[in-house]
């Protein structure tokens, strides 16, 4: 398929049927591959969708600084097209993410401003948030409030989706900023009565969650509880024993949130299958896996990889 | 009935430091009520009025009690209550 330039090539990502995971002829897996965006993960769509509205609103010039939290994917999206247009990239990321996160975003000629392991992403946000704070003239596109994310969602993925599996029963994704499950979500539930939205939400070791009390949690602004039917909480072990899986039984090399959203839809196709219903399942591969080779998640045996992603962000 | 309930590092200052404590009850409210009576304040951490705080959520064994039936959520022996604080989740 051709394209005016890479930015033109967004979305229309494949979705593959997973004919060994499916459990039964009727109760079947979908893949919708992310990684076959531009720079390799769902995070082009919220991107490129954030920086077009800030460009209409008037927000940005050749020059700008943009400023984001980010744990890698939606850093890596907006600087390269900061790049091409010729904004200035500050990204800043918790110190417990891959070093290969760092590379790709100093490779587009991104600064990253590193935010303390202790409190992951949430710690972040805080950053980016004082650091806006002291430089008005920056521009923080912020994805967790940001409606354009979501919007990306509802205009792309969730209409690709739905055209290539009309009988989808089952919708699952990772859940972060959670743009994703709400703009899909919210299209599909308009045209597909009945359909389930369900998220897979990392469960981390103990520093991710080490705040000082229990008022300084976060919820992102996108949030809508109305939007999902089921919330899975998916343990390092079984995303990452589901991320081998992919690549065993289906040959996919995916990043290792895709085997938390895996794990949340096999647990709905053993519903499905043992309630005698049929069901059509599309869950999101948001990225490969070669960001995460460092962090050994892909080599040696389950019980080392996990030891070795104790304290790391993998979604 | 013995339900393991597993509390996240913030919250440990309630339970003399475990990890998980056990509790028993027919549903989430009755476990935390019975949790309440041997953790004093545990509840008040984790409800107000409303029923859950904003920030804390609940799983039952790795669903999250806000989809089945909140408070009223049903448990019986053998499952796992988690309680996480709720954090930006990491996938951006």
């Amino acid at each position: 398929m051709r394209y005016d330039s890479l930015l033109d090539s967004l979305g229309h990502t494949p979705l593959v049927g997973l004919p060994r995971l499916s459990p039964a002829p009727d109760v079947r897996l979908w893949a919708k591959l992310e990684d076959r965006n531009p720079t390799g993960s769902v995070k082009d769509r919220a991107a490129f969708f954030m920086i077009e509205q800030a460009e209409k609103d008037g927000l940005l010039a050749p020059g700008t600084t943009i400023l984001e939290p980010t744990s890698g994917n939606t850093g890596i999206s907006l600087a390269m097209v900061a790049h091409l247009r010729g904004y200035a990239m500050i990204c800043v990321m918790p110190e417990n993410t891959s070093v290969e996160r760092r590379q790709i975003l100093e490779m587009f000629g991104a600064k990253v401003i590193f935010s303390p392991a202790a409190g992951g992403s949430n710690e972040a946000v805080r950053v980016a948030r004082r650091l806006a704070e002291e430089h008005p003239d920056w521009v923080m596109l912020y994805q967790y409030g940001n409606e354009a994310n979501a919007r990306a969602h509802y205009e792309t993925t969730g209409p690709e989706i739905l055209a290539d599996l009309p009988g989808i029963t089952h919708f699952v994704a990772g859940l972060g900023t959670t743009g994703t499950l709400m703009g899909t979500g919210r299209f599909l539930r308009e045209r597909v009565p009945g359909i389930s939205v369900v998220a897979a939400e990392p469960r981390y070791g103990e520093l991710v969650y080490g705040l000082r009390n229990i008022d300084e949690g976060f919820v992102p602004e996108l949030y809508d509880e109305s939007v999902l039917t089921t919330r899975f909480s998916v343990s390092s072990k079984d995303a990452l024993r589901r991320t081998r899986e992919l690549l065993d039984q289906e040959g996919i090399f995916a990043g290792i949130s895709a085997g938390g959203a895996l794990h949340a839809a096999l647990g709905m196709a053993a519903k499905a299958q043992a309630a005698g219903e049929r069901a059509d399942i599309a869950f999101v591969v948001a990225d490969g896996g070669w960001k995460y080779l460092s962090t050994g998640a892909y080599s040696g045996t389950l019980a080392e990889a996990e030891a070795r992603l104790e304290g790391q962000l993998w979604a | 009935m013995a339900i393991e309930v597993r509390i996240p590092t913030i919250l440990r200052t309630y339970t003399g430091g475990a990890k998980a404590v056990e509790g028993s009850g027919a549903t989430i409210a009755e476990v935390i009520g019975d949790l309440d009576t041997r953790y004093g304040g545990l509840r008040d951490r984790l409800q107000d009025e409303a029923g859950l705080r904003r920030f804390v959520n609940v799983y039952l064994n790795d669903e999250d009690v806000r989809f089945l039936g909140g408070l009223e959520t049903p448990v019986k022996d053998g499952d796992t209550v988690t309680v996480l604080p709720a954090v930006a989740g990491g996938a951006g």
